[in-house]
């Protein structure tokens, strides 16, 4: 018994006699086997000449294994004319001379999920269509206001009467909610919604122009209705005096076909995106910073949402607002308008939405850039398996609130100390624990791309390293990574203070921000 | 590795996919076996027509039974013909490669998608999967006047 017996393994007596077969090899396959159509190995069973195979050509292994150490279900096997399958499958014994063939089955087909859309994408908001819903014909008036918007064939009657029936939120009615609002009440747009609570200084007046001088010190509110009304006394202004909070946000958002954002904080940024998400509506998100600006379109049912793009917010106060670094007038003027543009294309189902691509815009250079943006399938939010299906505590979120325990702290670098480690004779292993499209707009020369998601099976990478710095773009990721790299039994690991960002600032202002 | 197509399979193909809309259709992508040029051009000799052995769902999805495949291979053994790769349509639906055709997909064949759209043969596209990746990536392609090339 045994007479191709191995001495590796169980004693042979206990196991089927081995048998040198052919294996047939499809073409694709073949580059992985030396170009030869036919090949030999050895093994008891269908199974363990396949094993054999991949043995000797190791390439071979992700095509016919799955993940899990499984035959791949698109591959059939073949002893002689007969499928496997139909045998005892992989457990089938095979005899000297047989031959095994591996065929592919060849399968495909278009996507299930939002499948006729060939060349025309279906709404991303509730359209109206039928006369009913398009409500009464423009009077004499409208048809006079909206004659420009008329003698565009992708407007028409029908679009004017579809931007009338249609409502707009705008979250913030500052920099960004300024000339936003002032453009969708000059368009038609039914109703618009205003979140705010501020009132009016006189610091505001260098960019926010739906206010002027007489309007110092009353509530943005109020002075906001009686611009856009006076604008168009067609649109209705609803105005919600309030903190959006995560105890009124969905009852505020729930009427509106399409959220603007224009708020200048994270807690809210992060609110606006997940009630959006929640509710499956459009979130057309702007900001700005001194001379850059930002827009992309959020729709979770069609590509990224907000925390795909920014998983983590950054520790409170590592970013500056407005307030405390500044902006160019003019720029939040532009970043609104492109709002604007985008709500009213999706209102009026035209054009190619802003989604999956994020807009930077840099008023020195006036050069506009783009990036595509890709749904994260990890997101807490929209991703395939999401955890978080109602609204959180945001400024918690945000490290806005009660102190961090010292429990979480970790081992931490700054980036002047960091800066002279890597110059050093022995210098750490750099790992960017971001996004691959993160990775993308900037990272550190030298540094190792990780994702945090995959930092536990990629781990043995850095085993040999003396030393580990983690970094991402704030730091909160990198002591997340820093935590699990000391539970694993590293000691010398530690996370860049302040991120990339603060590397930027400190280190290489050269650096691009975003 | 970039892919050439006569006008004339290139109208096959889209014949093929007309007259099954609001199916799928699919078939085999026939070569010479030497490359047919010095840069690796893969020049298309002739297409071959196969039957969408799905059981419901055609509208969106197409298999070829590892047994059409194989007895396709077998009639080409002792020819100067090679088996490259597959097309097959999507209905109403763009010339891109699904997320369904890269998880069945293999390297090396090249892959031909053409939208069907309302029963109209509309764009066609190239693709072929890394083998490192197995992501689906464009390849340069192009049709060329006339027949296929004789040998």
């Amino acid at each position: 018994m045994g007479k191709g017996g191995s001495n590796i393994g169980p004693p042979t007596e206990l196991l089927p006699p081995m048998s040198k077969v052919q294996v047939r090899v499809p073409t694709p396959l073949r580059a992985f086997t030396g170009g030869a159509p036919v090949t030999e190995a050895e093994g008891a069973t269908v199974g363990e000449v396949l094993r054999g195979l991949v043995r000797t050509h190791r390439t071979l292994e992700k095509h016919l294994y799955g993940p899990g150490g499984e035959l791949r279900n698109f591959i059939t096997v073949y002893l002689n004319d007969e499928d496997v399958r139909h045998l005892r499958r992989e457990e089938t014994p095979v005899r000297p001379g047989d031959v095994l063939s591996i065929v592919p089955a060849i399968a495909g087909g278009a996507p299930a999920e939002a499948a006729r859309t060939a060349g025309r994408p279906a709404p991303l908001v509730r359209v109206a269509a039928g006369e009913e819903e398009l409500g009464p014909p423009l009077t004499q008036d409208q048809l006079r206001r909206y004659s420009r918007h008329l003698l565009l064939p992708e407007v028409g009657v029908t679009g004017q009467r579809r931007l009338r029936g249609s409502k707009v939120l705008l979250v913030g009615a500052g920099g960004l909610g300024s000339p936003a609002a002032l453009y969708l009440a000059a368009a038609g747009v039914g109703e618009i919604g205003l979140v705010d609570f501020d009132k009016v200084e006189a610091s505001n007046l260098q960019r926010q122009v739906m206010y002027g001088t007489k309007d110092i010190g009353r509530p943005k509110l109020e002075a906001a209705r009686d611009r856009l009304t006076d604008l168009n006394p067609d649109v209705t202004v609803r105005t919600y005096d309030h903190h959006l909070s995560s105890d009124n946000a969905l009852d505020i958002l729930r009427p509106y076909d399409v959220i603007l954002d224009g708020t200048d904080n994270f807690p809210t940024r992060y609110l606006v995106n997940d009630a959006s998400v929640i509710l499956g509506k459009p979130n057309v998100y702007g900001s700005i910073y001194r001379f850059e600006g930002q827009a992309s379109v959020f729709d979770a049912r069609r590509g990224p949402c907000y925390r795909c793009l920014y998983p983590e917010p950054p520790p409170p106060g590592l970013v500056p607002s407005c307030a405390e670094g500044g902006v160019l007038g003019v720029l939040p003027g532009l970043v609104g308008t492109i709002q604007a543009t985008e709500a009213v294309k999706l209102l009026l189902g035209i054009g190619e939405p802003l989604i999956g691509r994020l807009l930077l815009f840099d008023a020195l250079s006036m050069r506009f850039r783009e990036l595509k943006l890709r749904k994260n399938p990890d997101c807490v939010v929209c991703g395939t398996h999401p955890t978080q299906h109602g609204l959180i505590d945001y400024p918690a979120f945000c490290g806005i609130g009660p102190e961090v325990d010292n429990a979480n702290r970790v081992p931490e670098i700054s980036p002047e100390a960091l800066a002279a480690r890597l110059a050093a004779e022995d210098p750490p292993l750099l790992v960017d624990v971001r996004n691959p499209s993160e990775w993308e707009i900037v990272h550190i020369p030298g540094a190792t791309l990780i994702p945090l998601a995959d930092l536990p099976q990629r781990v043995t990478e850095l085993a040999r390293a003396r030393e580990v710095v983690l970094y991402c773009h704030l730091g909160g990721r990198s002591a997340q990574g820093t935590k699990l790299l000391l539970e694993l039994g590293f000691t010398h690991v530690s996370s860049l203070t302040g991120g990339i960002e603060a590397w930027a600032q400190k280190v290489d202002p050269s650096m691009a921000h975003y | 590795m970039r892919v050439r197509l006569s006008e004339r399979l290139a109208g096959e193909i889209r014949r093929h996919g007309e007259i099954s809309y609001p199916e799928e259709c699919c078939g085999f992508l026939v070569a010479k076996e030497e490359p047919s040029s010095e840069d690796g051009t893969r020049r298309i000799v002739r297409v071959a027509p196969m039957e969408n052995r799905v059981e419901g769902a055609r509208g969106r999805r197409f298999v070829i039974l590892p047994d059409d495949l194989r007895r396709f291979e077998d009639s080409l053994d002792g020819t100067d013909e090679v088996l490259v790769g597959f097309y097959h349509s999507h209905p109403d639906h763009p010339a891109l490669p699904s997320r369904f055709d890269q998880e069945h997909a293999w390297p090396w064949y090249t892959y031909i998608v053409l939208a069907v759209d309302h029963g109209k043969a509309g764009e066609l596209g190239a693709f072929e999967l890394g083998a490192e990746d197995r992501r689906f990536s464009p390849v340069p392609w192009a049709i060329e006047r006339g027949n296929p090339p004789a040998r």
